[in-house]
């Protein structure tokens, strides 16, 4: 470890005379810095002259704080002359002298109302452009849906396949497990909630209508929109930080054709099998736990259930699958696409892409049971 | 005097699953000079490099940087060599989150206690050191071109006044004039800061013109070590067909006319 860094006067008058040594480092920039500034203080306004033939080590942070030393007290109308400089310091020393800084000017600070106004509108616009873009990324998988059913040879079957593996077959094991296990929490808060009324029986009515209409699609599309609506937000906008899809674009190809309706088409077919296969085995998750917890004999949990429920509440639910299918992969490609250049900027997308998704499918679940209430369906 | 070594590696062996990138593989840097190192594309030029700075592992030898014998160094002594080292990756590497004076900031904020105004003027000259002007230090990575990018991992590298600098292909991508003004830079910056260069690199020029000593990597060995001038003597059909090739005859005439 080298010496500590020192500056002192070694004469009065008629000129200042200081000598440095030490180490003029950045290790011990911190401590010079504090230093040189107690000097510079009792400086008066003469010429004073710093003897460096003692410093030991220099490197551009010694050389910066010397040469702010020498600005100060010139913009004080103070002469500084450097004595006896190592010759290899020489060049650190010239280099550091023809530095131009600037010190970018001051932030005003603004009145917090005005700035709370600001963030609420800039809010709104932000709202507003969203609006914008999912309208346009649903205007153009419009379209180009409309160009491949033209020519049906453009559609990117394998591309497709292989998401459909990915978003669809990949994620059975996991829905199946946690609408397994909802159907039975369902059951089971049921039982013990309806025992006091002696509604036992009508458990199985409130299963069958609720999972099938409402909570398996909802569960199903929320668990979609986190696992693959995340992905193809990351996907589309890695790709657009690495300007594949500037490449695309270039060869003639459309990105919305070959990135987008592949990936959509996909989260539309794999979203309603797995409704259905999420329904599925909610309500055998719901059976288990009527037999084991509410001591209801599958035979009669089958035959409760046949009576509870139509077709009717399986159509519902099913009707609605595709809708949120479509929703999340609107919004997921829309939000990968306003990916701008940096890594933040991709969280920020992928998390907003999860977020909206999922409102969006609440909000179109409540406008979906507005419309098959005034339908009587 | 006796020279210094920055870089010694001795009997390197690296290696993917069965296949072996590096075999056997020696080169040792002085300290204060610009090494140049040069093999095909795929040669493992950057798995040296990699090695050396501990991001791939090594299967056999022995590294040593900066006095410190990294193969045995405990997790401490590897940290306080890293902080002796710069290191300009290829593609940069900034932090894509942070405008360029946040960059070069980065790394004193983690290992400098520095008051606020120093840690603004020491970014500020590091930058205005590679030739970036105030117009760029709030800008984000994602807003410059392939050279500033260079010139803001160049700065970055140098933020703790490293004594030895690792460049991965510091001039690849740049126009021959900004690679030319690239070169020149390092070495006034090499000379200033009296640092040592490793250097990788596909620029003939820039092997001509500022590497002191040059180092050929071929079929996993080091096959030719030394000056430009024991470069054009080595046999070694790579090294021959490299810089006795069409591109370095014209470069080379070009370079030695204005002393003849």
């Amino acid at each position: 470890m080298s010496a500590k860094p020192t500056l002192y006067a070694t004469a009065g008058a008629p000129e200042l005379e200081l000598a440095a040594a030490g180490a003029w480092t950045a290790s011990h920039a911190n401590e010079l810095e504090a230093l040189i500034d107690d000097v510079a203080a009792d400086l008066g306004h003469g010429t004073a002259s710093i003897d460096m033939h003692k410093v030991e080590a220099f490197d551009t942070y010694g050389a910066w704080l010397l040469e702010r030393l020498v600005r100060e007290r010139k913009a004080l109308g103070g002469d500084t002359t450097i004595v006896a400089l190592p010759e290899h310091y020489r060049d650190l020393v010239t280099a550091m002298h023809g530095a131009i800084l600037e010190h970018p000017p001051k932030v005003a600070h603004e009145n917090p109302l005005i700035r709370a106004v600001e963030t609420t509108g800039k809010t709104v616009i932000d709202v507003g452009n969203d609006l914008l873009a999912i309208a346009n990324m649903l205007g153009a998988i419009g379209a180009a849906t409309g160009r491949v059913l033209m020519r049906p040879r453009t559609f990117r079957f394998t591309s497709a396949v292989h998401h459909l593996d990915r978003v669809g077959l990949q994620a059975v094991p996991i829905i199946l497990l946690i609408t397994f296990l909802i159907g039975g929490i369902i059951a089971q808060q049921g039982f013990f909630h309806f025992r006091k009324f002696g509604a036992e029986t009508y458990v199985v009515d409130m299963l069958g209508i609720l999972i099938l209409r409402e909570i398996g699609v909802l569960i199903v599309s929320i668990m979609v929109a986190g696992r693959s609506g995340s992905s193809y937000t990351a996907e589309l906008g890695s790709m657009k930080m690495r300007e594949e899809i500037d490449a695309l674009r270039t060869m003639g190809l459309d990105p919305i054709e070959v990135l987008v309706l592949p990936r959509v088409f996909a989260l539309i077919l794999a979203l309603t099998m797995l409704t259905f296969l999420g329904s599925m085995s909610a309500l055998y998750g719901g059976g288990l736990v009527a037999w084991f917890y509410g001591g209801m004999s599958p035979d009669i949990f089958i035959a409760r259930l046949k009576e509870a429920i139509s077709i009717t509440h399986f159509k519902v639910g099913m009707i609605k699958a595709p809708f949120m299918a479509l929703a999340i992969g609107v919004v997921a490609c829309a939000q990968g696409f306003s990916v701008k250049g940096s890594a933040e900027s991709l969280g920020l997308q992928t998390t907003a892409s999860v977020v909206k998704s999922i409102f969006l499918v609440i909000v179109l679940d409540g406008l979906f049971a507005v419309f098959f209430a005034s339908i009587d369906m | 005097m006796t020279e210094k070594i920055a870089i010694r590696v001795r009997d390197l062996v690296v290696g993917f699953g069965d296949r072996t990138v590096l075999d056997r593989v020696s080169v040792e840097v002085k300290h204060g000079e610009i090494f140049g190192f040069v093999g095909g594309s795929g040669s493992g030029k950057s798995v040296l490099l990699r090695t050396i700075i501990g991001l791939i592992p090594a299967r056999a030898g022995s590294i040593e940087v900066l006095g410190t014998d990294l193969t045995h160094a405990d997790e401490e002594e590897r940290r306080s060599t890293e902080r002796r080292w710069g290191i300009l990756f290829q593609q940069g590497a900034l932090f894509s989150s942070l405008t360029v004076l946040q960059n070069v900031q980065f790394p004193m904020r983690q290992y400098l206690k520095l008051s606020k105004r120093l840690l603004q003027e020491m970014a500020e000259a590091k930058l205005d050191m590679v030739g970036l002007g105030p117009q760029d230090w709030n800008k984000l990575p994602s807003e410059l071109s392939g050279g500033m990018i260079k010139r803001v991992a160049l700065a970055r590298a140098l933020a703790l006044d490293p004594e030895l600098v690792f460049l991965d292909e510091p001039t690849s991508g740049l126009d021959p004039i900004s690679a030319g003004d690239f070169d020149e830079l390092i070495r006034t910056l090499q000379r200033t800061l009296e640092i040592t260069v490793f250097m990788i690199t596909h620029d003939l020029e820039s092997l001509y013109t500022v590497c002191d000593r040059i180092g050929v990597l071929a079929d996993g060995k080091v096959v030719a070590s030394g000056p430009i001038g024991a470069m054009l003597a080595s046999e070694h059909p790579w090294v021959q067909a490299y810089f006795k090739g069409k591109r370095a005859d014209v470069l080379a005439r070009r370079l030695a006319q204005p002393q003849a």
